[in-house]
């Protein structure tokens, strides 16, 4: 009974300590510290939520760099991937049908290898980047649809240029772009 | 292309490893042993008026048996707790977005996922955890499950460094300590540095966002960042969102992936050095980690292989299905094996989808019973399961009576670490046998060909070896997945604490023996091979059968360009 007694006790000072105060506490720095980050880094235009910086939208207008494929369409409830193994036939047969779309809707050389996570769908569904080398081989394709002259063209590749973000620290992880604030930015460029 | 760049990223993750690990050895060992340390001054009162509020006297100690029920009534009353709440929470404050009650199966696989430091997930968070599960169950299990594991540790330290007493300490005390003084301060500052790469914390409703192109997004909010740190720190695992530390509010940057791997291994990694330094032989501390790191590198090698490997099938090496561009195939390979070598069972990226030789290495690492690293407390205790055997097997080759750290093991120790050791392949063979020849289990997958098999080998891998990572295609939200294993989740954790703890009561009542010329060393390269072929035939070759059937087979098909 002692024994009983203790263990409830005990869970009850963890429940309130770990469950209530831990939260109430990190949140309380977070939203002081780094407001913007703990309310999830949105985007608004003129006073409209627009989205998210870390939420991958989707894409596929003539008129923006389109994002990656994404097992649920972008729609983050809930989140997740496609989860097919590689001796999957559906795989093949997706991967297959994303590479020629990706040639054709971007006028590219047939036989030219598309980056790998144009042709594959994301971990999560909503991966915001893509690799500074996809978004390049839009480039001509979004031109062309917004009727750029070649100096508003010439501004678009410095664009993606600026806009790519190297490996973090200069030694982690992978050169990438952020799909939606390069679309944002597409869109304010003259 | 596997470049100099990828090697570095490698050599980064292991090297600062290796350098916290004296850090973090040092501040547990005064933690548990009662020294003054860093946290004393600033946390000391609050543990006072603990014992104080619950009626515990801290200088009382108790045997084993005492230990062990403690251990399991204070269990017991977090499992029922979390099983309650989720039946009652549409009833109840912090639900937003009025998610409904959850399944009676779903409720019950959770519980025991939590309560085991599993944190296997049928569910998906963000449709089916209110606020205030997440935090007032989930998050509370992720904290004292991980205390449990390394409360189970230290009693386990002192049976063996102490000489004929019952005493192995008091489970309150090492309990609170754990959880005040190791998870409570780590957590808060990793949750700060992850809200600074992005991961979110707070409690809004969900957002809906119109988009660019014009479309609807709803984004879901809470409060992730205090959930995030504490799963990664308490090896639990379980995420706030369905695609766990993928998703870019847990995981948002390279910098945040490469704190959550560090996250992972840090007090699994701390705990060898502080068991040393315990048990009177940091050289022994560091042979332990050594085999660890071993392990983690053979595991690591064959996996970047499986993945930078040319796929017949694509045409192509690297594939990024299932992977997150920020990330790319190298942090992904690298978390996915950091993960499942310490029984976290996070993921940043799907394993169903990994190759088939990295998606092995990952059932391999929980099978081998999550000793590389593995749980915190829980990697270490099973690696003391493999050191039993070895010095066993040592004795016998020799002809002399097996001692471990001066202590005779005898046949009530090797019976204890048999049993340990059996029942987990038991629950791994068993269920996937039962799984994989019924419609009840067969009708879940996603996968078919030699990929759904294992992805059913997997789920009970998981489960057994309190990983909770999955492949994620199996459906487990079913009401025979979410009993058996919820049932394998139950026995990987219990049928290997009690064994260990008896272990530890039998050990401490025993004499030490003076170390002589015939005492077989255990901190020397001979012992560390010894040890990773016991655990590598032990442990390893009762799968291979089933590994044969699943992801070897997959793998050959693969090399063929066969599709299913």
């Amino acid at each position: 009974m002692k024994t009983l007694s203790i263990a409830l006790k005990i869970f009850l000072v963890f429940t309130i300590l770990t469950g209530v105060v831990y939260p109430l506490l990190v949140t309380g720095i977070a939203q002081v510290v780094f407001p913007r980050q703990a309310n999830g880094s949105l985007i608004l235009k003129d006073n409209n939520l627009i989205g998210s910086e870390l939420i991958g939208q989707k894409f596929n207008s003539t008129i923006y760099f389109s994002s990656r494929p994404s097992a649920i369409e972008n729609n983050p409830l809930p989140s997740g991937g496609s989860n097919y193994g590689l001796t999957n036939a559906k795989l093949k047969a997706q991967v297959i049908e994303r590479k020629n779309k990706f040639i054709a809707f971007n006028q590219l050389d047939k036989n030219m290898e598309v980056p790998s996570e144009m042709l594959f769908a994301s971990a999560s569904g909503l991966d915001p980047h893509i690799s500074p080398e996809a978004a390049d081989l839009q480039i001509n394709r979004i031109a062309k649809a917004r009727n750029f002259s070649n100096i508003q063209k010439q501004k678009l590749k410095t664009l993606v240029e600026e806009m790519s973000e190297a490996p973090q620290l200069m030694c982690l992880g992978e050169s990438r772009v952020n799909v939606l604030l390069l679309n944002i930015a597409l869109d304010k460029l003259k | 292309m596997f470049t100099t760049f990828d090697f570095l990223q490698i050599i980064i993750f292991v090297g600062l490893l290796i350098g916290l690990t004296p850090i973090m050895g040092n501040y547990m060992y005064k933690v548990f042993t009662g020294e003054k340390h860093l946290m004393s001054a600033p946390l000391g009162w609050f543990e006072r008026l603990t014992y104080k509020l619950v009626g515990v006297n801290s200088t009382e100690e108790t045997n084993w048996k005492s230990y062990a029920f403690g251990l399991l009534l204070f269990n017991l009353i977090g499992f029922l707790f979390v099983f309650l709440l989720q039946l009652t929470q549409a009833f109840l404050p912090l639900n937003p977005t009025n998610l409904p009650n959850v399944s009676w199966h779903s409720a019950f696989n959770t519980a025991a996922s939590f309560m085991t430091n599993t944190n296997w997930q049928g569910y998906s968070g963000e449709t089916t955890m209110s606020y205030l599960v997440q935090m007032l169950a989930l998050t509370v299990q992720n904290f004292v499950s991980a205390a449990t594991g390394i409360a189970v540790l230290i009693a386990l330290a002192r049976g063996l460094s102490r000489k004929t007493t019952d005493k192995l300490g008091n489970f309150w005390v090492d309990l609170t300590r754990s959880t005040l003084y190791v998870l409570l301060p780590l957590s808060i500052l990793l949750a700060v540095i992850f809200v600074s790469q992005g991961v979110i914390q707070n409690f809004d409703t969900y957002q809906t966002a119109h988009t660019l192109q014009g479309a609807q997004q709803v984004i879901p909010m809470g409060p992730v960042a205090s959930q995030e740190s504490i799963k990664l720190l308490g090896t639990n695992g379980g995420g706030f969102f369905n695609s766990n530390s993928s998703h870019p509010f847990e995981n948002p940057t390279p910098l945040s992936n490469l704190l959550q791997m560090l996250a992972i291994f840090l007090i699994p990694a701390g705990l060898t050095f502080m068991y040393g330094k315990m048990v009177g032989s940091k050289r022994h501390g560091w042979t332990i980690f050594t085999v660890m790191l071993i392990l983690f590198f053979a595991g690591l090698a064959i996996s970047l292989y499986g993945e930078y490997s040319a796929n017949p099938i694509f045409g192509h090496s690297a594939l990024m299905e299932g992977k997150e561009t920020r990330f790319g195939i190298t942090h992904s390979v690298l978390y996915s094996v950091v993960t499942t070598d310490a029984s976290c069972g996070a993921v940043n990226a799907m394993h169903d989808s990994l190759s088939p030789l990295a998606g092995m290495v990952a059932m391999v690492n929980m099978m081998l019973g999550e000793v590389i690293f593995g749980g915190v407390g829980a990697g270490l205790y099973g690696m003391v399961v493999f050191i039993i055997l070895t010095v066993f097997i040592a004795g016998l080759m020799v002809g002399r009576t097996p001692e471990y750290l001066g202590k005779k093991v005898e046949r009530f120790e090797v019976t204890m670490a048999i049993i340990a050791n059996v029942i987990t392949s038991f629950s791994i063979l068993l269920f996937t046998a039962w799984a994989a020849t019924s419609a009840l289990g067969l009708s879940s997958l996603n996968n078919a060909g030699p990929h759904g098999f294992s992805e059913i080998l997997y789920a009970f891998d998981s489960g057994t070896g309190n990983n909770g990572s999955a492949f994620a295609g199996l459906n487990a939200n079913t009401v025979f997945y979410n009993l058996t294993i919820g049932f394998a989740m139950l026995i990987g954790r219990f049928g290997v604490i009690i064994p260990i703890l008896a272990i530890a009561g039998s050990m401490a009542k025993k004499k030490i023996t003076p170390v002589s010329a015939g005492t077989f060393q255990t901190n020397n390269w001979l012992f560390i091979a010894l040890l990773i072929g016991v655990i590598l035939i032990v442990g390893g070759l009762t799968y291979f059968p089933a590994l044969s059937l699943g992801p070897i087979v997959e793998h050959l098909l693969m090399n063929n360009g066969i599709t299913f």
